[in-house]
């Protein structure tokens, strides 16, 4: 791989000249929950350390692709994989039957589009994925939590008061807690679903900021019903509709020349 | 051990095998915990089982010594008698009469209640009024008991001086006003789950709050409310001090309410309360009038059953 | 509209609305009779127990003299009994909740289970001590024991355990569940942190209105054999010797509260009925301070937790 500096925002030309490492590729997956078809035949890849978007209309699948990457749909009976989500370096098909789904969800986190901390304190909240672990040194704890507090820019303000309840934060502060929790595991993925369509314009801008910071370090795959916020943030974008993936390509390529009419249709707003 | 170590290290699925031990060991404690928790869950099947199979051993072995047609027909109940007697009408009918005048109570008080709190009263006095009723059906039945012989039965004998002292009529009216809660709020509750837009259909054709709640909100929650009756009717039927005290535990067979009798429950009682020598006959008709009490009231729990998930489909 | 139709009208409305009038006084009307009643039995009670409850009443025996007997054996019993029936469905009837709302896959088995909760709730309470006779009493040998007492009120009480758990349980949100699943923790973790510690009050609040049902239950008591004149009192749990816990009274004959209350109502002697009024006292101000607490439980957890 030629190494050039990395550009802030993957660019088209810059992807040309040296396609990334991929962190995940899903190869010819479909889903069904019970009869009903709800992905059909996707394959697509997720670039390590960067941002891909996965936009859409309503109801064409992007929340039921993105839990599979965390296999959520377990907890639920009548749901049916076919298909698979390879996960690299080390080649496992993280939809496979005999790969748990506990260990999946402690290699990929996921931050839900309503913030959804736990009644416990700030410290506990954050330190649950920890405790789940086995971590039970306290020294330990402290430590990862002030990480992952800094690391989600929610430390300073809530430094003097980490045994109070998470629910006295504000929206936007909660989310970043969960934020929080989900890296406080050193997951290898992040998964957003529209993380902030609950949240005003203000916390919006600090979320998106956060996810500029998170990709330098963290794969990130996201869920978003807002285009513009896919063209703000993301590297890379899927286009999905009705269960299918009608284009995958750099951001720019997706939003300013489309290769496929279906995509500028709803890029230009002709549907919704 | 430093920091690092604590995390799972993600290696290659070649497994590193403390890796796959730590996940094996996970999965057997899961599992183990599950089974656990099932077994808990199948208390409530034993439960039924136990109750099904010594209410039938003990009955078949009673029904060995007495034919089920004189069970059925033979108008008096004497088995602890020389001259012994195994008809169970005279019990049946002290339950059937007792459970009747408590309905009479229950059903139109209940009824009113339901309705008053459901569509007419000021929110402050509901919330009072709600946890009253809840303390009314705390009371325990043997308070009732007392309540009906030492101060309904001589009220009632001031009205009717000719009231002997053990009557089904005071015991089946303190059990109705036991009952009422019971009513009330199942009622209630199936009325509050009719959807506003029923009513605010009735109201937009100018209908006064009484038509509405008379004649669009009752019959919409109308299968909510039977199943508030059968539940009110297999309490009542079910009911045990409330009769033993009151009405007297002496079997005899009569529709009038005016008399002492006594129920399949407290001729139970008035059993289990002297010898029993276990296997005796005498033993055994306990469990042949527990048989019966079990099929009559097993009868209105599955018909308040299929009509409670009527009702839930509705809505 | 002219004139005399708007007047037609408004006495046609008027006529109609007065209904409105007469059925909320009717329905005060059925409100009053109950608490009329509620309020007469208690005072009633009240006139006639009062002046028996003394010091002496609560640690004498009962005895052939009414003036000298009293409920010493009956509340002792009682709480034994208690402690028992609580051992026994608190646990089940907790596990079993837990299984049905977070481990209970859709088949014919946990359909048959929830049937079975459901019926039992409906089950007569003589029934139960038909079941303990036949079942604990001679088949268990436990004999005319506490232990035989206690479990036959705890599967009596079980099916309110059981429904309270399931209602706390369901009111906890899904995001939560999935925000604990989705940090990889397991079906267990997941009950034990979170499910179980968010819906503890909720299920306290079915526990104690459980144990308030089962304090007044006489019925299956008096069938598996409860004696209604008991002159001493169980062996004591803790012991002034080594190991300092002792389980004989778990076998010990005994008698309760309602039973005692059962028996001097039944005595022609109108001093006994005294004694009844005295003893039912007790028992309602502990049913009702029970069912009070649990009350007053809701009502705190409804303003509380806001998910």
């Amino acid at each position: 791989m030629v190494s050039v500096p990395r550009p802030e925002r993957m660019t088209s030309a810059h992807a040309r000249a040296a396609e990334p490492a991929r962190k995940a590729a899903v190869r010819n997956l479909d889903f069904y929950y019970g009869h009903y078809h709800a992905l059909r035949n996707i394959t697509m890849p997720i670039y390590e350390r960067h941002v891909t978007a996965l936009i859409g209309p309503s109801g064409c699948g992007k929340s039921t692709l993105l839990r599979c990457f965390n296999r959520m749909h377990d907890l639920y009976p009548g749901n049916r994989y076919q298909g698979e989500i390879v996960f690299y370096p080390d080649d496992t098909n993280l939809l496979s039957p005999e790969v748990d789904p506990i260990e999946v969800r402690m290699r990929v986190s996921m931050v839900f589009q309503k913030p959804n901390p736990f009644p416990k304190s700030i410290y506990e909240n954050v330190a649950y994925g920890l405790k789940v672990r086995g971590v039970k040194r306290r020294a330990t704890l402290d430590e990862k939590v002030e990480e992952a507090l800094r690391g989600a820019a929610l430390w300073e303000e809530v430094k003097e008061r980490l045994h109070d309840p998470a629910f006295n934060l504000s929206g936007g502060q909660q989310q970043r807690l969960c934020i929080a929790r989900a890296l406080a595991t050193d997951p290898e993925m992040l998964l957003f679903d529209e993380p902030t369509s609950a949240l005003d314009p203000i916390a919006t801008a600090s979320i998106e900021e956060l996810i500029a910071r998170l990709k330098q370090r963290i794969t990130i795959f996201i869920v978003t019903h807002n285009m513009q916020q896919a063209a703000r943030v993301s590297d890379y974008t899927a286009y999905m509709y009705l269960g299918e993936l009608i284009e995958f390509g750099v951001t720019d390529d997706i939003f300013l020349n489309p290769s496929n009419k279906q995509t500028e249709d709803y890029i230009t707003g002709r549907f919704g | 051990m430093n920091a690092r170590t604590d995390t799972v290290k993600l290696a290659a699925p070649r497994a590193v095998s403390p890796r796959l031990a730590r996940r094996a060991l996970r999965h057997a404690r899961e599992r183990a915990i599950e089974a656990l928790l099932f077994c808990a869950a199948l208390v409530s099947v034993a439960v039924t089982t136990g109750i099904v199979v010594i209410l039938v051993s003990e009955s078949l072995a009673f029904f060995e010594h007495v034919s089920l047609w004189r069970f059925l027909t033979d108008t008096q109940w004497t088995p602890l008698f020389s001259d012994a007697h195994y008809g169970i009408l005279p019990l049946l009918s002290g339950t059937l009469v007792s459970s009747a005048v408590a309905l009479a109570v229950a059903i139109p008080l209940g009824t009113i209640i339901a309705i008053y709190l459901s569509e007419f009263s000021p929110h402050a006095l509901r919330e009072v009024a709600k946890p009253f009723l809840e303390l009314l059906g705390g009371v325990p039945t043997i308070v009732y008991g007392y309540f009906a012989l030492l101060f309904v039965t001589p009220l009632l004998q001031k009205i009717y001086p000719g009231l002997p002292g053990f009557n089904l009529l005071s015991a089946g009216i303190v059990m109705g006003i036991m009952i009422i809660p019971y009513v009330s709020s199942v009622s209630e509750d199936a009325m509050r789950a009719v959807p506003m837009s029923l009513r605010e259909g009735a109201y937009a054709m100018g209908a006064t709050r009484f038509q509405t709640a008379l004649g669009v909100v009752t019959p919409a929650a109308f299968s909510g409310i039977a199943a508030a009756y059968i539940l009110g009717i297999s309490r009542a039927v079910g009911e045990t001090m409330i009769v033993a005290v009151a009405a007297g535990m002496q079997p005899n067979l009569t529709w009038n309410p005016l008399e002492p009798a006594a129920t399949i429950t407290a001729y139970i009682v008035q059993v289990a309360l002297g010898d029993l020598p276990h296997g005796s006959i005498a033993y055994q008709t306990i469990f042949a009038a527990g048989l019966t009490l079990a099929l009559v009231t097993l009868f209105f729990n599955v018909i308040g059953h299929m009509l409670r998930k009527r009702f839930r489909q509705a809505y | 509209m002219d004139e005399a139709h708007l007047n037609e009208l408004r006495a046609m409305i008027a006529a109609r609305k007065r209904w409105n009038v007469i059925f909320s006084a009717l329905g005060v009307l059925a409100l009053m009779i109950g608490i009329l009643t509620f309020t007469t039995l208690f005072v009633d009670m009240l006139i006639d127990g009062l002046p028996r409850l003394s010091w002496d009443f609560f640690m004498s025996f009962p005895s052939r003299r009414p003036g000298e007997a009293g409920i010493l054996s009956a509340w002792v019993g009682s709480t034994l009994v208690m402690i028992v029936t609580a051992a026994v469905a608190v646990p089940l009837g907790v596990a079993a909740g837990v299984y049905l709302e977070e481990y209970a896959p859709r088949n014919w088995v946990t359909d048959l289970i929830e049937i079975n909760v459901a019926n039992l709730a409906g089950v007569p309470s003589i029934i139960y001590g038909l079941l303990a006779l036949g079942l604990f009493v001679y088949q268990f040998g436990l004999g005319q024991s506490i232990l035989a007492a206690g479990l036959t009120l705890g599967l009596l009480v079980l099916p309110v355990v059981i429904v309270a758990t399931r209602e706390a349980i369901r009111s906890i949100p899904g995001a939560i569940r999935e925000g604990a699943y989705a940090l990889g923790a397991t079906a267990w973790q997941t009950t034990a942190h979170h499910i179980l510690p968010y819906s503890m009050a909720g299920i306290l609040t079915g526990v104690i209105i459980g144990m308030a049902r089962a304090i007044g239950e006489t019925a299956p008591l008096i069938t598996i054999g409860a004696l209604t004149f008991i002159a001493f009192l169980p062996p004591a749990p803790v012991t002034s010797e080594p190991p300092f816990l002792s389980f004989e009274w778990l076998m010990s004959p005994f008698t309760v509260m309602p039973i005692q209350m059962f028996n001097w109502t039944s005595r022609p002697e109108a001093a006994f009925h005294h004694n009844a009024a005295a003893a039912g006292l007790v028992l309602v101000v502990m049913t009702l301070s029970m069912n009070g607490l649990a009350i007053y439980l809701r009502y705190l957890l409804r303003r509380r937790i806001r998910w």
